[in-house]
């Protein structure tokens, strides 16, 4: 039953679909955005006290996805049966209003140029056969002078903090000397050193290494974007990382994006809409719509649309993708099709440094994007010529405000009681002395690792479950071990009575029950050849031309970086492109 | 740690909990905030047997000593007893559907138990260890068996008939320490004591004048999310 048309239907109300959703108003057409979850508004659920209880909050998930209904299977190789993955823990998926923009920290970077052109730029380097036996190393199709400006129009919505380094080829300031120039300066200066941070930017400078403040979507100051709407200094509660911000500091869709469209007409937000499918023509070059499942009435609901942007979570992207059959499903063992294949992650690994007792660390004081972090590890920011392998981390104290409950689970170190005796001293000693430090590293595409249909779970309507083939490779592990390394140095200048270093162990498999990052990518990449790419670089998709898919499902591998910021200058990107070029002329905006 | 020891603290901690009440009853949002926790304080789930397996096991997990109170005292049994009835005790929050298969544990929980039944499970299969290995349940033997047989279901080592015991171990150290460090108002955390070892200022959530105060201990005792403070 058709109930309703639209110009553009959007699938998701995070980040890429509220930059979607926007830009397609102030083109002129008529949007309607489907959220699965609730509606989320700070004005209401996000306000203090309510939105700092940790325990509703992160430990029982307000703002995540309900693994009830949906969600995924994993496995480490492709001869093990894969697993529901029952209780979040590795990432955390977000829903309703908002979706994970909504509980992220804020760490908001640009990529890396070399990055975008990996695999280009690992060949010139360093030649063809530094690329290991079944790694998909990929380009974009993107180049960062191509995306700047929109780069720069995600930093002015966002309201980022940060130092620069290079505007317009000039050195302005003490910002990382790694990052490439800007056209102009970040809209807020960086926000301020947190004592780790500035303990970390100290040492860090002493080992010999680059400090530069994260450039951060937490605001430092006042701000008003370029929609007019408003954000409130951050006052460093400790409340990003799974939060929403109450003090309307925190970058989030729901702040910085969607109050502009709150009284548009034109513009329909539907909430408890889950989508189950896009839907093709005969011919299935062209989608008709989507069909979902209004969660209140309980009542499968079509809309017809002519254009139709995926801007779910990264995984949820790739899922409707192959529910809808867009596009050809990656087979492994052949080593054909494109939807599934390249699946990435981020490695991640925390060391941790003691320091003496009358220096207390305040843990609890933070903000989720705010830090010091050193750079000469990222991307190919140093010769891996003589190390074999392919990519890097940045290594950073990030101190996002740490949480009691949080703290107590992880207790005192590898050394200390896990309970009982002994166990509060350490935990004690580690929450009022102790600093972390992360290295935050790179992920590469592999031919085995890779999404698809799982052929035995089913979510609660009644679709099969996406299934995830994932584990660690011995390059990303060398990288991080090596990375790793490099935090030794600053553990001496910090003067620590004593430090433990995180790192990846050879051999080691994904471990779905310990917290990395909810930095997943890939599985949709964008790129030049159709063989290798579902999207191509406006992200489109090569078979259905009136489906652009936005997210971090494009990565062709995964960053040293924090996605989001990319996420969103993809989405003004693939904005830019529908508006000046695919609305008058719909059709492929590439061909071969 | 023995028995009547606990019962003591038990009664010390209900008496306190009394007094503030009636002290504090013009104080509209704190009272209603106490008196929620004093009504509740009888369980709703559990038995009185497995009450008692909580008091022991908690005060194992996180014990009295001169950092400052135990689990039970800071009120932890009736916090998990309070979980019980929520959609996370319920399972309401994990994927339940089957079919239900035994995997690598790197690969995370498949069983199909939710919280409340992983306790009724757990406890009634740690009482039998307990009195198979040792001849008396949990709660009645001495704080040296009970951690000893507490370390013994960590070890992985040990199987119950539905489950193995280190997820039942692992179950209850995560709800003991949730207890002790959530907010008071689900029950545990009495008087924000267990804030107070970590020096974690609670619902402050403000420190625009303590970003970097170069290694200086924070001044202010906790207060709740209800507005109590320390």
């Amino acid at each position: 039953m058709t109930l309703k048309r639209t110009d553009v239907v959007i699938i998701g109300a995070g980040w890429a679909g509220a930059i979607l959703a926007k830009e397609m108003r102030e083109a002129g057409r008529s949007v309607v955005m489907l959220e699965r979850g609730p509606e989320r508004s700070t004005a209401t659920e996000g306000t203090y006290p309510g939105s700092i209880d940790e325990l509703r909050g992160a430990i029982r998930h307000r703002l995540f996805q309900n693994p009830a209904k949906t969600t995924v299977t994993i496995r480490n190789t492709v001869n093990q049966t894969a697993l529901p993955y029952r209780q979040l823990a590795a990432f955390l998926p977000g829903e309703g209003v908002g979706g994970a923009g909504l509980h992220w920290s804020g760490v908001h970077f640009r990529a890396a140029p070399d990055d975008l052109r990996l695999r280009s730029h690992v060949i010139d380097r360093y030649g063809a056969k530094f690329i290991p036996e079944g790694m998909n190393l990929q380009d974009y199709g993107v180049t960062y002078e191509e995306l700047e400006p929109f780069f720069d129009k995600a930093e002015k919505v966002f309201g980022t903090s940060g130092e620069a380094y290079r505007v317009n080829g000039q050195i302005v300031g003490n910002g990382n000397v790694f990052a490439p120039s800007r056209s102009d300066k970040f809209p807020l200066p960086a926000m301020q050193d947190v004592y780790t941070a500035s303990l970390f930017r100290k040492a860090a400078s002493e080992a010999g290494y680059h400090p530069y403040s994260l450039p951060a979507a937490n605001a430092s100051m006042q701000y008003t974007n370029t929609y007019g709407l408003q954000m409130g200094p951050c006052n460093f509660c400790g409340y990003c990382s799974g939060y929403d911000c109450y003090m309307y500091s925190k970058a989030s869709p729901n702040i910085n994006i969607l109050p502009s469209l709150r009284y548009d007409s034109d513009f329909t937000l539907i909430t408890d809409a889950h989508v189950l499918k896009i839907n093709l023509d005969s011919d299935r070059r062209k989608a008709t719509g989507v069909t979902y499942l209004d969660q209140r009435e309980n009542r499968e609901t079509t809309i017809e649309a002519d254009l139709v942007i995926l801007a779910a979570f990264q995984f949820h992207n790739v899922h409707l993708m192959l529910l809808s059959g867009i596009g050809r499903p990656y087979d492994p063992i052949s080593n054909t099709g494109v939807v599934g294949r390249n699946f990435v992650y981020q490695t991640i690994t925390t060391s941790r440094a003691w320091l003496s007792e009358n220096q207390f660390t305040n843990q609890f004081v933070g903000a989720g994007g705010a830090g010091v972090a050193v750079d000469d590890f990222n991307s190919d920011n140093f010769d891996h010529g003589p190390l074999g392998f392919v990519g890097g981390s940045p290594i950073w104290v990030n101190q996002a405000g740490v949480k009691p409950i949080a703290a107590a689970l992880n207790g005192g170190g590898k050394s200390a009681p896990r309970w009982g005796a002994g166990y509060k001293a350490g935990l004690v000693d580690t929450y009022r002395h102790s600093l972390a430090m992360d290295a935050h590293g790179s992920n590469m595409a592999y031919r085995d690792v890779y999404l698809d249909l799982d052929p035995t779970w089913h979510d609660s309507y009644g679709q099969p479950l996406l299934r995830m083939t994932f584990t660690w490779k011995e390059n990303d592990i060398r990288m991080n071990q090596y990375v790793v390394g490099k935090i030794e140095p600053i553990m001496k200048a910090l003067g620590a009575r004593r430090y433990e270093l995180g790192r990846l162990e050879h051999g080691e498999a994904f471990d779905t029950r310990r917290y990395q990052t909810t930095h997943l990518g890939g599985g949709a990449v964008m790129g030049t050849n159709p063989n290798e790419s579902a999207l191509n670089r406006y992200l489109q998709s090569w078979d259905v031309s009136n489906v652009f898919v936005i997210g971090s499902n494009a990565f062709p591998q995964g960053m040293g970086y924090n996605p989001t910021g990319m996420v969103a200058a993809l989405a003004y990107w693939a904005a830019y492109h529908i508006r000046t070029t695919y609305l008058t002329q719909p059709g492929p905006l590439v061909t071969l | 740690m023995s028995t009547p020891s606990s019962s003591r603290r038990h009664f010390v901690r209900n008496a306190a909990g009394t007094t503030a009440f009636l002290l504090l009853a013009g104080h509209d949002f704190r009272a209603r905030a106490l008196a929620a926790t004093a009504l509740s304080d009888k369980p709703q789930f559990f038995t009185p047997e497995e009450i008692r397996f909580l008091n022991a096991a908690c005060d194992c997990i996180y014990p009295h000593d001169d950092l400052g109170p135990s689990a039970t005292e800071l009120g932890v049994p009736v916090f998990i007893d309070r979980q019980m009835n929520t959609p996370y005790g319920r399972g309401e929050l994990w994927y339940m559907t089957g079919p239900f298969r035994e995997g690598p544990a790197n690969l995370g929980y498949q069983l199909p138990f939710a919280p409340r039944d992983l306790y009724r499970k757990g406890i009634a299969g740690a009482d039998h260890y307990a009195r198979s290995a040792r001849g008396k349940v949990f709660a009645d033997l001495d704080t040296h068996d009970q951690i000893e047989i507490l370390t013994a279901f960590e070890g992985g080592a040990v199987h119950f008939p539905d489950l193995n015991a280190r997820l039942f171990f692992e179950q209850l150290r995560r709800n003991t320490l949730e207890g002790v460090f959530a907010d008071p108002i689900y029950g545990g955390n009495r008087n924000m004591e267990g804030w107070a070892l970590l020096a974690f200022p609670g619902a402050r959530a403000d420190f625009m004048d303590w970003v970097n105060q170069e290694g200086a201990a924070y001044p202010f005792a906790p207060v709740s999310i209800s507005g109590q403070k320390a």
